[in-house]
Order: C-alpha cells, then sequence, then structure tokens
C-alpha cells in the first residue's frame, strides 16, 4: 500500500514539474522584452542591460528554465513586470485571502452536497428527490457570474438589500474581520460546486444500494439504516471523493470570476489584472500555484480511495 | 460458468437505434430545455434583425422612454440603446461556443478512442498528456494563453475547445474502453478488417449515447467559459456588442439602469438550463451514469 | 397445465408453503401466475426452471424480498415456528427483516457480488448474529462465528476472519455465505445457485455441505437452480416451473425420473449424460472407439474415409500444436501442450476456469500472438495472430466466441455481421455475399427473415446460430468453439450441440470443442484432452479417458461430477 501511495506521490510530482515546464514555454512565445515592460519605454539602455543581467535573461532557456524552478520551490517568484515589485510581495495576503474564501466554501458545500446526495438517493422518484435534482440540474448549468450576479440583485440591491456586493476592506486588513462581505461571495461558489458533489453522490449511491452485498445484507435483517452507514456509504466514499477533488480544484479556477464579480482582494482579481496588464511572472506564477492546489487535493483523493479499498490496501494477495 | 438471465441482459441493447431518441424526446425535461435553448438559439439568430431602425441609436436619456419603440429599455453608460446592444449580442457568443465544442470533440473523441483501442505506449502518452493538461483548471488556461496571445476570438476558440479536449478523451476512452473488451470487436480483428474500420463501424456506433452527451455538456461549459471571459474583460472586447461583456460594462450601474444586466445575465441563463436540461435527457436515454458529473 | 401437478405426500408438518404466490413487475405485467410449495424439516425442496422462469423471485418472496421493479399482488406465504399465524407478506417490513437471517435465511448466487468488499469476513457473519440478537454476550457470538466457519469446513482461527471476501477463492467465499446463512441455526434456507460458477471439485465439496448442515439440523432447503444432475444430487423433492407457473411437482425420484409434464421431459432429455445413454439431439452419441461422425452426406464423404480408419497416420493430420507455451509475467498459462487433430475429427479440450483452455484456443484461432512454439494447419506453420496469416489460412481456422450477447455488435443486422468474413476474403460483390450469408443462415436453421434483424431482437440460442453462421459462412476446415454453450441454458445447448453434430457431418470439418463440461464428452467429441493447469494431463478417444483415466485430475473430475 505504501508503495502505491508512494508510486501515486511520484506521478504528481512529475506532472508538476510538465505543467511548470508547460507555463514556462507558454511565456517564452510572449513577444516583446520582460526587461522593458518593467521598466517602459524611456528606459536607459544600461538600465535595461542590468536588469536583464539581473533578470538572467541573458541566459541560456534552460538555465532560465531552472533558476524559474529552483526559485519557486524557495518561495521567490520573481518581479511584476506591471508593479515592479517583487511577485512575493504582491501575492502574499491575497493567498491568504484566498484561501479563506476556498476553505469555507469548501467546508460548507462537501457536507451539504453529501447530504443531499444521499438524501435524494434514498427518497429516489419521490418529491424531495425531484426537487433536489431539478435544482442541481438548473444550478450546475449556471456561470457562477450568473449565480453571482442573481445574487447581489437579490441581497444586496433589490429585493432584500441587506448584504453588501462589493468587499471592500481597508488596505492591510484582514478579509476575515468583515465577515459579512464574506457571505456573497462563498454563497456563489456554494451553490456553484454543490450540485455536482450532490449529483455524483446520488448516482453512485444508487448504484451502491443496487449492489449485491446492499441486498444481502438487507437479506440478513441488517436493519436499513445499518445497511445504509456501514454497508453503503463505505463504498461510496472513493468515487466521491474523486468528484470533490476535482470540484475544489476547479472551485480555485471559479475563484476568479468570483472574486472579480466581489472585488475580492484574493489572487483570482490579482490574476485577471495581471493578465488584462500582461504581467508574466504573475500569471506563471498563479498558474503554477493554482495547479499544484489541483494536483495535491487530487493525490489526497487518490489516497482516499486506495484507504477505503481493502483490495489494494492489503495488496490483493489471496 | 453463469447462465445468462437473457431478457435482462437483452433489453439495453435491444432497439438501441429507435428507442434512445424516442426515450429522449419523450420526459418532459427534454422538451423543456429544447424550449428554452430554441428561444434564445432564434433570439440570437433573429435578434439582429428585429430592431433594424435602432441600431446605432444613442440617447442620453439613461433610465428608458417606455412605449417607445426608440431606447425602450433605455441605454447604457455610453449612451446606447440596451435592446438593440441585447439583440445583437447573442450570435457570436452561440457561434464561438459552437465551434470550440466542435474542435474539442473532435481532438478529445479521437485521442479517446485511439487510446483506448491501441492501447500501450499510446495510450499511456494521450493520457498522460491529458493529466498534465487537466492539472490546469480550464478558465486558468485560458488565462494563460490570453496573456501570451491577446483576446482575439481565434484564441478564445482554440484555447476552450483544447481545455474540453482531455475532459472529452477521458469520457469517450472509457466508453471506448468498454465497447473494446466486447467480443465483436475481437471477431473483427480475426477476420483482420483494418483498424480504422473497426473503429468506424464497431467503435464509433457503439458510444455515440456518451458521446452525444459529452457534446450537450461541452456545450454548456462553452457557452458558460465564453461568456465568463468577455465578463472579466478578457474575452469579446468592446465595442463589440456581447452578452458577456454588456454585464460587465452595465453591472456597476446595476442599481440604476438594472435591464443592461439583467437581459443577457437572463438570456445566459436560460440557454445554459436549456442545454443541460438537453443533455441530461440525453444520459438518461441513453442511461449511462455518471455523465456529466464532473468537470 | 394442473393435470399433471402431483400433490407430495405430506409427513410432517410443513416449515414453509407457500400458496397461490403472484408477483408483477410495477407496470403491471404478471411474473409469477400463483406457484404454490412446501417446504419440509430437514429436506431439500428444488425449484428448477430455464432463465425467466421466475425461480429466483419465488425464492426471495419467501424472505418477503421483492426487487425493484416487483409487488406482490397475491397469495401467501406462511413459515412455521415463528409465532406469526398469518402470512407473513402482510407483515410490515420491519418484522419481515426480523424474520431475515433468523427464521429464515439466503445464500446468493454469487458470493463475490453479495459479500461486502470492504468488510472483514468474521465480522460479515457477526453481524448477522448481532441484528439478530444471537446468544446473550459478545463473547458467545464470536464463539458462534468460530463455530459455524468450522461446520462449513473453514478454517475458523482469528486470523482467518480478519480476511476480506477477495482474499478468499470462489469456494471459499461461496462456504462463508453459507456460513452467514446458518449462523442463527435457521429454519428455513433459501439458496438461489449457490454452486453455478464453481468448478466440479469445490461444487461437489459445497453441495456436502449443505446436504449434511440441512440435515443434522433439520433444516428445510429451497435450492432454486437450473441444473437437473444437481438437483439428481441432492433434492428430496423437486418443483418444475416454467415462465411463472408450475408445471411438474413431486418427490425427486418421480419427477427426474418419471416425468409426466412435457416440459420436464424436454428438459431431461437435453441434460447432457457422461454415459451416453441419452441423446441430446437427433444425432447418436458418441460411445464406441473412434465412431463415424456423420451418416449419408456427400460432402462428408472424404472425411467418412478418413475416419473409419483411425487417424494414426500422419497424413490424416489437419492440425498439429507442439510446445505451445505462454506466460503473462510471471504466471504460467500454456505450458508446453502438444497435440493433434486429424480431418473431419472432434476434439474436446476440457478444462475448468484457469487452466488455459481459452487461452489456448485463441492461440490457435490466432487471436493470441504471444505464444512460443509452433500451431501447424496441413503440416504448414501458422504465424502467430491472424493478421501475420494469409487469407487461406485466415478462412480455413474459424472461431465461435463464448458469449453470443458480446461476440456480435448491436449495431449492425445480422447480413452485415456474418459477412465480414466474406467481405475480407474479398472476392465476392454485395449480392452474391448476400447470397452465401442466406445460405449459411440455412445452415444454422435460421431462415432468410433473420437477414436484416439485429441482435437485440434475437434470443440467445440464435445469436449463437448467426455467430456460427459467421464461422461457417467460408467453409472452414477448422471451427474452434470456445464454450459456446456455457452462457445458453440447457435446452438451447442440446439444440446448438446436435447443429454442430449436423454440421460437422454436412461439411466434414475438424471441429475443437473447448468445454468445462464433461458432460458433453460424449455428446460432442471422438477425442478428449484434458488441461489442468496450462498442461494436458490426459490425452484419447473419449472413450479411453472416461473409461480408464491415466490422470488423477480426471479420475477426481469423473468421480464428482453430478449425474443424473
Amino acid at each position: 500500500m505504501t508503495q502505491l501511495i508512494l508510486r501515486r506521490l511520484a506521478t504528481s510530482v512529475l506532472i508538476l514539474l510538465a505543467v511548470s515546464l508547460l507555463v514556462f514555454i507558454a511565456t517564452l512565445l510572449l513577444p516583446g522584452d520582460p526587461a522593458q515592460a518593467i521598466l517602459g519605454q524611456q528606459a536607459t539602455p544600461e538600465r535595461l542591460a542590468a536588469l536583464r543581467e539581473q533578470m538572467h535573461l541573458n541566459d541560456p532557456v534552460w538555465q532560465r528554465y531552472l533558476s524559474w524552478l529552483g526559485g519557486l520551490a524557495v518561495g521567490n517568484f520573481g518581479m511584476s513586470a506591471a508593479s515592479g515589485g517583487a511577485v512575493t510581495a504582491l501575492l502574499g495576503e491575497r493567498i491568504g485571502a484566498s484561501l479563506v474564501l476556498l476553505l469555507a466554501a469548501a467546508v460548507i458545500s462537501i457536507p451539504l452536497g453529501l447530504l443531499l446526495g444521499s438524501y435524494s438517493a434514498l427518497r429516489k422518484g419521490r418529491a424531495g428527490d425531484h426537487i433536489t435534482t431539478g435544482a442541481s440540474l438548473v444550478l450546475a448549468a449556471l456561470p457562477e457570474f450568473v449565480i453571482g450576479i442573481s445574487l447581489i440583485t437579490v441581497f444586496s440591491t433589490t429585493i432584500f438589500p441587506i448584504l453588501p456586493s462589493v468587499t471592500m476592506a481597508p488596505p492591510g486588513e484582514a478579509v476575515w474581520n468583515y465577515p459579512s462581505q464574506l457571505v456573497l461571495p462563498t454563497f456563489t461558489l456554494v451553490l456553484m460546486v454543490t450540485p455536482y458533489i450532490a449529483r455524483m453522490m446520488r448516482a453512485t449511491m444508487l448504484e451502491v444500494l443496487d449492489s449485491g452485498y446492499v441486498e444481502m445484507a438487507r437479506l440478513k435483517g441488517v436493519p436499513e439504516g445499518q445497511v445504509i452507514l456501514r454497508h453503503a456509504l463505505p463504498h461510496a466514499l472513493s468515487p466521491v471523493a474523486q468528484v470533490i477533488a476535482i470540484q475544489l480544484a476547479w472551485m480555485a479556477g471559479g475563484v476568479v470570476v468570483v472574486e472579480f464579480l466581489f472585488r475580492y482582494p484574493g489572487i483570482g482579481q490579482a490574476l485577471v489584472d495581471a493578465v488584462a496588464n500582461r504581467d508574466v511572472q504573475v500569471v506563471q506564477t498563479l498558474s503554477i500555484l493554482i495547479a499544484a492546489v489541483y494536483i495535491v487535493v487530487n493525490l489526497l483523493a487518490d489516497v482516499v480511495g486506495i484507504l477505503t479499498n481493502p483490495k489494494l490496501r492489503t495488496g490483493g494477495a489471496r | 460458468m453463469s447462465v445468462i438471465d437473457a431478457p435482462r441482459l437483452v433489453e439495453p441493447e435491444a432497439k438501441v437505434r429507435k428507442g434512445t431518441f424516442h426515450r429522449f424526446i419523450r420526459q418532459r425535461q427534454a422538451k423543456i430545455g429544447i424550449a428554452l435553448t430554441a428561444a434564445v438559439v432564434l433570439l440570437a439568430l433573429l435578434g439582429p434583425l428585429l430592431l433594424p431602425w435602432a441600431t446605432g441609436y444613442t440617447s442620453t436619456e439613461f433610465a428608458g422612454r417606455p412605449f417607445k419603440p426608440e431606447g425602450l429599455l433605455g441605454t447604457d453608460n455610453l449612451g446606447r440603446d440596451v435592446l438593440t446592444r441585447f439583440l445583437d449580442g447573442g450570435l457570436r457568443l452561440l457561434l464561438f461556443a459552437g465551434l470550440a465544442t466542435l474542435l474539442g470533440m473532435v481532438i478529445g473523441g479521437l485521442c479517446g478512442m485511439v487510446a483506448a483501442y491501441r492501447g500501450g505506449w499510446v495510450d499511456s502518452a494521450i493520457m498522460r498528456t491529458n493529466d498534465i493538461l487537466l492539472a490546469l483548471p480550464q478558465l486558468v488556461f485560458a488565462l494563460l494563453a490570453i496573456t501570451v496571445l491577446g483576446p482575439q476570438p481565434w484564441v478564445l476558440v482554440a484555447v476552450i475547445g483544447i481545455t474540453h479536449a482531455p475532459r472529452i478523451a477521458r469520457v469517450t476512452r472509457a466508453a471506448t474502453l468498454a465497447v473494446v473488451t466486447e467480443d465483436f470487436i475481437r471477431a473483427s480483428e480475426m477476420y483482420a478488417v483494418p483498424k480504422w474500420k473497426i473503429v468506424v463501424q464497431d467503435v464509433l456506433p457503439n458510444i455515440t449515447g456518451p458521446l452525444m452527451v459529452e457534446l450537450g455538456l461541452r456545450m454548456t461549459y462553452s457557452i458558460g467559459a465564453l461568456a465568463s471571459l468577455s465578463f472579466l474583460g478578457l474575452g469579446m472586447q468592446p465595442p463589440t456588442a456581447d452578452w458577456g461583456l454588456m454585464i460587465n460594462e452595465n453591472r456597476i450601474a446595476l442599481a440604476v439602469q438594472p435591464w443592461g444586466v439583467i437581459l443577457p445575465v437572463l438570456a445566459i441563463a436560460v440557454l445554459t438550463v436549456g442545454t443541460n436540461l438537453i443533455t441530461d435527457s440525453l444520459a438518461r436515454a441513453s442511461a449511462s451514469l455518471n455523465v456529466g458529473e464532473s468537470k | 397445465m394442473s393435470t399433471s401437478v402431483v400433490e407430495p405426500p405430506t409427513t410432517t408438518k410443513p416449515v414453509l408453503s407457500a400458496q397461490d404466490l403472484r408477483i408483477s413487475t410495477t407496470s403491471g405485467q404478471e411474473i409469477l401466475h400463483g406457484v404454490s410449495f412446501t417446504l419440509q424439516p430437514g429436506k431439500i425442496l428444488a425449484l428448477v426452471g430455464e432463465s425467466g422462469s421466475g425461480k429466483t423471485t419465488a425464492g426471495l418472496a419467501c424472505l418477503g424480498h421483492f426487487r425493484q421493479g416487483l409487488k406482490h399482488t397475491g397469495g401467501e406465504i406462511h413459515l412455521a415456528g415463528t409465532g406469526n399465524t398469518g402470512s407473513i407478506l402482510d407483515l410490515p417490513e420491519q418484522e419481515r427483516r426480523k424474520l431475515r437471517g433468523g427464521s429464515i435465511s439466503y445464500v446468493p448466487q454469487d458470493p463475490a457480488l453479495s459479500l461486502n468488499p470492504a468488510m472483514p469476513i468474521g465480522r460479515q457473519i457477526a453481524e448477522v448474529l448481532q441484528v439478530q440478537h444471537y446468544g446473550r454476550s459478545e463473547e458467545e457470538r464470536s464463539a458462534r462465528v468460530a463455530e459455524v466457519l468450522a461446520e462449513v469446513g473453514l478454517n475458523n482461527s482469528p486470523a482467518y476472519q480478519r480476511r476480506y471476501p477477495h482474499q478468499l477463492s470462489g469456494g471459499q467465499q461461496q462456504r462463508v455465505g453459507i456460513a452467514m446463512a446458518f449462523a442463527c441455526r435457521p429454519s428455513v434456507l433459501v439458496l438461489d445457485e449457490p454452486t453455478t460458477g464453481l468448478d466440479v471439485t469445490t461444487q461437489a465439496l459445497v453441495l456436502q455441505t449443505i446436504a449434511e448442515l440441512t440435515e443434522r439440523h433439520g433444516v428445510a432447503g429451497l435450492y432454486i437452480t437450473h441444473d437437473l444432475a444437481v438437483v439428481a444430487k441432492i433434492a428430496d423433492e423437486v418443483v418444475v416451473m416454467l415462465s411463472g407457473e408450475v408445471v411438474e411437482k413431486g418427490p425427486a425420484a418421480e419427477v427426474l425420473y418419471q416425468p409426466q409434464h412435457d416440459y420436464t421431459r424436454k428438459l431431461l432429455s437435453a441434460v447432457p449424460d457422461l454415459a451416453g445413454k441419452r441423446q441430446v439431439g437427433r444425432v447418436a452419441v458418441i460411445t464406441g472407439e473412434h465412431p463415424v461422425v456423420g451418416r449419408e452426406s456427400t460432402a462428408a464423404a472424404a472425411a467418412r474415409q478418413q475416419l473409419s480408419t483411425p487417424p494414426t497416420t500422419d497424413g490424416g493430420k489437419l492440425l498439429e500444436v507442439t510446445g505451445l507455451k505462454l506466460s503473462y509475467g510471471k504466471t504460467q498459462v500454456l505450458d508446453g501442450i502438444d497435440f493433434s487433430l486429424a480431418k473431419g475429427e472432434s476434439m474436446m479440450l476440457l478444462g475448468e476456469s484457469g487452466s488455459g483452455k481459452t487461452t489456448l484456443s485463441r492461440c490457435i484461432a490466432g487471436l493470441n500472438d504471444d505464444y512460443k512454439g509452433t500451431v501447424r494447419l496441413n503440416g504448414e506453420e501458422l504465424r502467430p495472430g491472424t493478421r501475420a496469416r494469409t487469407p487461406e489460412q485466415r478462412q480455413q481456422v474459424q472461431y465461435v466466441f463464448q458469449s453470443p450477447f458480446s461476440s456480435l455488435n448491436p449495431r449492425r443486422t445480422i447480413c452485415e455481421s456474418v459477412e465480414v468474413p466474406l467481405q475480407m476474403s474479398g472476392t465476392l460483390n454485395r449480392k452474391q455475399r448476400r447470397i452465401r450469408v442466406r445460405e449459411a443462415l440455412d445452415q444454422v436453421r435460421l431462415g432468410e427473415s433473420y437477414l436484416d434483424r439485429r441482435p437485440g431482437d434475437l434470443s440467445g440460442g440464435q445469436r449463437q446460430r448467426v455467430a456460427i453462421a459467421r464461422a461457417l459462412v467460408n467453409a472452414p476446415q477448422l471451427l474452434v468453439c470456445d464454450e459456446i454453450t456455457s452462457a445458453l441454458d440447457v435446452s438451447v445447448q442440446a439444440s446448438i450441440i446436435d447443429l454442430l453434430r449436423t454440421l460437422q457431418a454436412e461439411t466434414g470439418m475438424s471441429m475443437l470443442f473447448v468445454t468445462h463440461n464433461i458432460c458433453l464428452a460424449r455428446h460432442i467429441s471422438q477425442r478428449m484432452a484434458v488441461l489442468q493447469q496450462g498442461r494436458i494431463v490426459d490425452l484419447g478417444s473419449t472413450d479411453e479417458v472416461l473409461q480408464r483415466p491415466r490422470h488423477e485430475y480426471t479420475r477426481e473430475l469423473l468421480a464428482n461430477v453430478p449425474t443424473l
């Protein structure tokens, strides 16, 4: 089992390396000179040359890749072309702010999705199931900004103007000091992700409830509650963990739109600004960070899969 | 050796050809989905022809002039007529979303089928490439491409199509794998039928169900992704009339002039809900579980 | 139908009685049309029927359980000794649940699917005891788990109890299932085809366990099966079902040896027997030394001449396999196979699951190209893999797959599927091919009305005939049949065997018949080879192998195979 997990870990590291290569190569395609972009058109040739030297732009490509990679490993993400400052300084607080948002949404949506999915699987074909599946079908279709704007329309402008539509924490102060400003962005993310978890949970539960061992448990006289908790649920966990992982990672992408919409001072907002300003270093860094989140979360889901499957856990020997 | 309970195993495959479409169209949600989608598609197609006299109408009256054909729903912050821009703004979104979906289906479908059918190193190579591409969320990938190449329409179509491809390839591969283990594929192999012919005759007709579902799903996501990019100001560029862009431009004035936001939001919502209802009905009709569960 | 029903003589008070049981689908179609039977303590009643007869539905109804989409519409089931005087089907679900596992228990068909894969087997058995409040303490219950595991002949050490189902063999899994059913000392046991999927030796062991335990503890057994030979071995009474109706019932000896109803007779006549006393079809069984395959057919004349003298000369050899080896990683699947097949001869390749018989037949047919060693056809070496072989060679060796549900593309018409070999050998145009396909369909006794239908409209037997037609359309010299009757009901199997023998007589082709069912030997083959763990352990004429088996394995098989 340990070997299996180690192998999975190695694959993750390789994928992350490949992604970094992909991102690095993409930025090489960018026309223009990064040093020029940072210093602007008025820069003197001497200063340009100095900055080029400082940014190692004269080194061969593979050396630049390696030193960039080394920088990533120690948290040195390079210089921002737009602001001229270090990327680390620019993103530091924002990463924390985004994580708060993501965690809040995950903590609410995962149990909610699991509960709703199980509920509608157990009530298959009844009114409760129809309402849950119908609602999740509609919500799953909507792009995140449509959900967000609908929420703003309802809760901050027209019907119940009770919540702020934009985040306006004074600079330097942490976002979580203003909980009411967190409500709408979190709620948007929850509405985005929960339907997928619920739908997957429902499908998996239905499949498991239809299995031979669940029928056998019932024919053994096991009470229905125990059938579900002991015989059905454990088997539904692994496939659902995969979907939760994909959803969490996807949330890391979707958070861009949500932060932009609510002017939330997180990495998403920073990414949109950086793209608009063609600030390569920032885009590079954020892409890698988000990919890393995806890879780690997926790794965790696979480990859950390995741990809940006795065939993999015990090595499968007869 | 187990005795196969004939009626149960025969049933799912029986009468697939007529059955699937029949089962699809019989569902109420399929009918609703088609109606919703058709309404928005018609609006986008015919919209530009509806109010030709109002095109180019500008006014400084912000709030709108009820009961007059010009400026029925008011103007935006630049004084442009909201209704005309709304009617003009859907066609491009639909067209680009369709192209991106098609691109993704062709690349992803082919890769998935080839990976599953050929197996071995071809399979590994394709699937590992997939893993790498999947590590970047669709939107982040698109933003990276836009940073490098700029927000031109072809970039948007290409990047959304390409980011769909690995996801489609996964589904296609899984569907193909289920077919490839069937003995009729081995029978064709045994008679030395050319491989491309096996793919066309034996594999493709047996995975149309999941492929159709995937087509619907990716269409929904293409619309969402394109609209999101425009909404971020990184998709269609002003002064193009586009629903996503309209929302971005008008949301500051949401309280004073809600129509500029509400109309495009409604249209996108109705469209994506419609396509998703169609997709879900298709999935139910082809009775394959788990489709549409992951992004 | 009721004329032939013979009421069994009631000696003791029945433990369970089902009266006029009716079950329909939720859409209103009736599945069981009034089924009645009674179970006596210590006796086993066999519920016999082919697929779709409703036997499992009836069995599950005894536990008050109906699968999704089915509902109870009439009739009663009485279970003695539970304090309930009324029908258990009238009880609320909670009360029914209390009976399950305690008074009446169930042994499922496929233990691999029915045991919880994520729970150790000891805990799965203990769970029944727990929910039924068996014993007073945890110690008493765990003692019972150990006891019942020993009763079914399994290791009962704590380490063994901590194993997961996937760490056991199929036979062990099934015995865990039986242990679970016996754990609470039920008065009734419903067994749903518990030995299907087990090999002959394991089946014998499991049957013996069931017989011993039911007798020792006075448990009434309801044994659901399609296998009449198993019925003969284990049942005291028999109920024969046909599409939701009981057509005959009575003591096992009477029903099996003096059947009254036409269907029972038909069913019995279709069962192949080892001794070859019965014919499963119209074609005579093979009992003598190298008997002639066909009777009067011009096509077979040449083959007949060959066959009238035993095929000892090398000139008569059609297929020659020498030193065939194949391994996947470290597992040696085939370990040096040598045998030959004469022209017009039919040979049985007998082996249990995992013996490598399918792999061997696929190597010969060219579906597997990983092997070492040589396969010669008419003295000419065949290259591994069909794509490497010449079109003539591909045409001469044909292969029929095990499952007709998988071997035909559901999206193509019968004609499109059958004409593939013709298309690939490529001299005929579309019209000629269609004519040739029609002839092949005629050969397998399917009319031209089948040409444009799709597999979904056909029954399993019809599909298998189509698959055979596809193999015949190019007039092969060697037909390799891989377990082609194992997915079919016994009456369909009989008709397919009959068809193969007739075809062989008509065309004079050679046949390699791969199977796990030794009972078919005299009905299909002149010679047979017994395969065990990738080696041929016994090889000779059918008579020789069956009468004087040389290898211990063959002797064990012959001793354990249930016969009528």
